[in-house]
């Protein structure tokens, strides 16, 4: 075993972990953050989606060594600091983006990574961005409305372009 | 997946000691070995790896070509390269999805040579040149067939010399459920000649149409390959494309990677 540390959510951590251990792993074992899911194990769905430095990653696709140092968010950093929605999870209620909800995490880590990057997406362009991330319950469609609703923009306007 | 040591070197001298172990093997973005390693495919004792390395990570010009470090993210070659070498941009922002351009390597994807990858076909179109911790290796040399390249045990590709096309286009069809290329095909037109390169389509991983080459290079227009035709023989066939599919599908794929080529 091997001791890792890293920032969570804004808080340091540490835990002993082994070489195959894999950052969802880490997160919901070590540390007991279950709000990243683990869907496939194979990188297809994206359930796991964390931030790595700002970036969007895998969780079950890294190892935890590997990011040893690095700022990790998780689902649990997206809340405000009272405990509410944040803006994007608000959306994903508002706009029912989610029906049993397993894939929600990742959906809305991958949202919150697009619109860092690009804050006023088309809908091509989010349902382009959420191509990793797999929904088997919704068909999509109110998931992209709460991504773009997140964003700012009138939701029935964009989505009829 | 079995347990191992994982090793962190921040430089190509210490990788390349540690890579000397028994049972090593690199680790670069791990976007593909993660997944084989789960299905117990590979099992190395020690995994080393090469993202800790400052110095092979980056995009920047260099005498009028474009070096790309080799543990940059499909993610960063998206970005910086754009400006420089549009195609190239192209082909890493449509690589699997963004959480695997967030970690996966253009050295990652060249050493494991997939039939399917998209880097391949950009490398060896461009002519370009892959450096690695002992020598440079040119692109016509590098691929050796399915997940098999020139590369020696231990050896690391340290960056790759991208010569900057007047015009490129990758073209590719996508496999919806893994995001690799079913086929895809890289048009490059240099003042010396047209270069054209499948990914995705033979057996024996990424190949040159030098047929195609010697039409387009003649005259760069979709109409110069329109009477061509690729042979079948030792094309992929499986449950998404037959052989002959594929086949055809590289020539449709080449005539609007001309068209679309900027």
């Amino acid at each position: 075993m091997t001791n890792v540390t890293m920032t969570v959510n804004g808080k340091a951590v540490s835990g002993d972990v082994e070489g195959r251990t894999l950052l969802s792993s880490f997160l919901r074992e070590g540390l007991g953050l279950t709000g990243t899911h683990v869907g496939c194990d194979t990188s297809q769905c994206g359930a796991c989606v964390v931030h790595v430095d700002g970036k969007p990653v895998k969780s079950c696709t890294v190892f935890a060594l590997d990011v040893a140092g690095a700022a990790v968010k998780t689902i649990e950093g997206m809340a405000n600091a009272d405990g509410s929605l944040g803006v994007i999870q608000q959306a994903f209620q508002d706009h029912h983006g989610l029906q049993c909800g397993f894939c929600t995490p990742g959906m809305v880590m991958s949202a919150a990574a697009l619109l860092a990057d690009n804050p006023k997406p088309t809908e091509s362009e989010v349902r382009h961005y959420l191509e990793g991330n797999i929904c088997r319950c919704t068909g999509y469609h109110n998931i992209v409305k709460a991504v773009l609703a997140a964003s700012g923009q009138d939701v029935a306007a964009v989505a009829a372009e | 997946m079995h347990n191992f040591d994982f090793v962190k070197p921040s430089s190509v001298a210490d990788a390349v000691r540690a890579l000397s172990a028994q049972g090593a093997q690199a680790l670069s973005g791990g976007q593909t070995l993660l997944p084989t390693m789960k299905q117990r495919l590979a099992a190395p004792a020690v995994l080393v790896s090469l993202t800790g390395i400052a110095d092979t990570k980056g995009v920047r010009l260099d005498k009028g070509a474009l070096s790309v470090g080799g543990a940059t993210a499909h993610a960063v070659v998206a970005k910086e390269a754009r400006k420089h070498y549009p195609a190239l941009a192209d082909l890493a922002g449509g690589i699997g999805d963004p959480a695997v351009r967030s970690r996966g390597t253009i050295g990652g994807s060249l050493a494991n040579n997939d039939p399917s990858a998209c880097y391949p076909a950009a490398v060896l179109a461009s002519g370009a040149t892959i450096l690695t911790d002992r020598r440079s290796i040119a692109a016509d040399d590098f691929f050796q067939g399915m997940f098999t390249t020139a590369l020696h045990d231990g050896e690391i590709i340290t960056g790759v010399v991208f010569p900057i096309p007047e015009k490129a286009a990758y073209v590719k069809f996508n496999q919806p459920a893994s995001r690799f290329a079913l086929t895809g095909v890289f048009v490059a037109k240099y003042g010396s000649g047209v270069r054209v390169a499948v990914t995705g389509a033979s057996a024996n991983g990424v190949f040159r149409w030098t047929e195609a080459e010697r039409a387009l290079s003649a005259s760069f227009t979709p109409a110069a390959i329109a009477g061509l035709s690729l042979p079948s023989d030792g094309m992929i066939a499986d449950l998404h494309g037959s052989a002959a599919y594929r086949a055809n599908l590289a020539r449709v794929l080449t005539g609007r990677g001309v068209a679309s080529a900027h």
